[in-house]
């Protein structure tokens, strides 16, 4: 079985930071893999120690600069990778799901894996929304929100997905498929420093639109990020100031008034 | 004229609180432009979910009995045959977990736009204004649609609709191929059981990601003995395996009400905020001013936990 794993290295954004028209100003920003991609790599790599997938591909939409994030994940085991960027993405301020539905979906077809895994979400947009839109895009089956995947399948998965109040969904998902895996469905282990050397070595393609016969049309995003600002703080929230000491001085009295402890 | 297509959210047997949260949403977005609202309910006992659902604001009720429970391939065939006899101008979603497994799947299906969890929406008939949030909460965006689009909002953001509705409730006959159902639902199990219930608690010392190591955890424990109180956890803890299940507070764990809410290092993220804004008193202790945490904190220090957090339970020792 192959199995196609999708990694998104997102921004992050420091405590303190401005607003530069729609985006949020550069010196601000920071890059991580992206926490479910995290779980979804994972889980593959797993699946491939118990012998059940036999080749794990990654695929990234980003710059050259995310290279360093997409061998995080060859690093932990995953086979090869496959990276997608192109000029007409250079100036897109946000890829939105049709866009991202687009490309990934040409890769999906090139690479024909019986199982594709990817985040719930990405933690910088959160969307929450490309690995089902591919899947319908495809004809092939999908499982939002899986926090439990058998791990002995054939040509259907047993996943469960985590709903709303502790409750989980215990459905039976034919292949191919597209599962979106959420955070704590395993224990993302770190790369080792034999992988992380290894990794350097691994196969890392870099393909343009072009090469995936997609349109540079698909990428005009239909969804237009018109505007960024900070909430407007709803909060009238007491603020304590002080040493640590003073401070916990403060919440002290204010628990030992609401008769929380003596 | 922007008529809307709102689907609304159940499960064994219940209608969820979005459902009615849609109604409100689906109608002010109608009234921008003298639309109609059309609801959409699918699988379960539809006809007794209708009657509940005939409120304020709803011009229709399109039922559709196939099965018990939800399965979203029904549901994206049921919708995108609606969206066809209907032409609405938007069909709205819950931005539950299972509003995330057919709402993607419609927007594909019928060649749409889509934009999830919105916490405001706007019309002029033609652009759909969508406002939501960014980098965990930290930031709102808005963003604009032309034409028809399929949109998903976030829960309690809406307030319930209200009163009697005359809406026209109506079978909707959907032909639903079962050769393109590729997933079977076999049952449901609740997790996050055991001796703990944080529910019960009238404090709670909520630990999240600012403790960064397992080792410093006897600092929270520390802290709630001295208190006599509760621990509890934002999701990152518990998927990190450093306390079980039952002490997750949030959307996919437990929704909390203490009198004492104790957040420390805890960002607030919404899905977290979904599971302890009733508490009476909220504490936040976070070094982000800016964290969202404190959105909803009556009391805050903006400061280092490993500095106040010891400096606290020593108050009370
Ligand atoms: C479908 C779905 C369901 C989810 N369900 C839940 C749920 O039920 N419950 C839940 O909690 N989350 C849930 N989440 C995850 C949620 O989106 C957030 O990722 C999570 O709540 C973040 O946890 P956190 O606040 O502990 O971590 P972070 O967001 O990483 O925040 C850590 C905070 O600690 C502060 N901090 C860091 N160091 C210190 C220090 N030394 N002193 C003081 N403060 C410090 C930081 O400023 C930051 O605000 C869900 C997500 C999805 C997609």
């Amino acid at each position: 079985m192959k199995i196609l794993v999708t990694v998104k290295e997102v921004a992050t954004v420091e405590d303190e930071f401005e607003i530069e028209g729609t985006g949020i100003a550069d010196q601000y920003l920071g890059a991580d893999l992206n926490e479910w991609d995290d779980y979804a790599i994972e889980e593959a790599v797993q699946l491939q120690e118990a012998g059940v997938a036999d080749e794990v591909v990654t695929v990234t939409i980003g710059p050259e600069e995310c290279e360093q994030t997409i061998r995080q994940a060859l690093a932990k085991g995953a086979d090869r990778a496959v990276r997608i960027w192109d000029d007409s993405l250079e100036d897109v301020d946000l890829l939105d799901v049709g866009a991202k539905t687009e490309i990934l979906s040409a890769v999906v077809e090139e690479e024909d894996p019986d199982l594709v895994l990817t985040g719930v979400q990405a933690g910088d947009d959160s969307f929450g929304a490309t690995g089902v839109s591919v899947a319908e895009h495809l004809g092939y089956q999908w499982g939002a929100v899986v926090n439990h995947l058998e791990h002995d399948f054939d040509d259907a998965a047993s996943v469960r997905r985590e709903l709303e109040g502790g409750v989980e969904e215990l459905t039976e998902i034919e292949l191919p498929a597209v599962l979106t895996i959420q955070t704590g469905i395993n224990e993302p282990r770190y790369a080792s420093l034999r992988g992380i050397r290894q990794a350097q070595r691994k196969e890392l393609d870099v393909k343009a639109l072009a090469d995936l016969g997609v349109d540079e049309s698909a990428v005009d995003a239909e969804l237009e990020l018109t505007d960024m600002y900070e909430p407007e703080s709803e909060s009238d929230v007491t603020t304590w100031e002080g040493s640590a000491e003073e401070t916990a001085g403060e919440l002290a009295e204010l628990l030992r008034d609401k008769g929380v402890a003596q | 004229m922007t008529d809307i297509l709102a689907v609304t959210d159940h499960r064994r047997g219940e209608l969820r609180d979005v459902s009615y949260e849609i109604i409100t949403a689906g109608r002010q977005l109608a009234n921008e432009t003298g639309g109609d609202l059309h609801l959409a309910v699918i699988s379960g006992t539809v006809d007794e979910f209708a009657e509940k659902l005939n409120r304020e604001g709803v011009d229709a009720i399109h039922t559709v009995d196939y099965g018990e429970e939800f399965n979203h391939d029904v549901y994206t065939q049921a919708i995108s045959q609606l969206y066809d006899e209907l032409a609405p101008q938007y069909v709205l979603a819950p931005n539950s977990v299972n509003g995330l497994d057919y709402a993607p799947a419609v927007a594909t299906q019928l060649d749409l736009p889509i934009v999830t969890d919105t916490i405001d929406l706007e019309t002029d008939g033609e652009t759909l204004i969508a406002t939501r949030e960014m980098y965990g909460g930290k930031v709102e965006t808005t963003n604009e649609l032309e034409g028809s689009a399929v949109a998903t909002i976030r829960s309690a953001e809406w307030p319930q609709a209200e009163g009697t509705g005359d809406a026209a409730i109506e079978a909707f006959d959907a032909d639903i191929d079962e050769d393109a159902i590729g997933s079977t639902v076999n049952g449901f199990e609740e997790v996050g059981g055991g001796d703990v219930d944080i529910t019960e608690a009238d404090v709670l010392v909520s630990v999240g990601r600012g403790i960064e190591e397992e080792d410093n955890l006897p600092l929270i424990e520390e802290l709630a003995d001295a208190l006599s109180a509760t621990v509890s956890s934002s999701r990152p803890i518990v998927d990190n395996g450093w306390l079980p299940k039952n002490r997750q507070v949030g959307q996919s764990g437990k929704v909390v009400t203490p009198d004492v809410y104790i957040a420390i290092g805890i960002s607030g993220a919404v899905q977290h905020v979904a599971g302890m804004k009733g508490s009476d008193t909220i504490v936040a202790i976070n070094t982000d001013p800016n964290a969202p945490i404190m959105d909803i904190a009556d009391y805050a220090i903006v400061d280092d936990l490993f500095d106040v957090v010891p400096a606290l339970t020593e108050e009370f020792q």
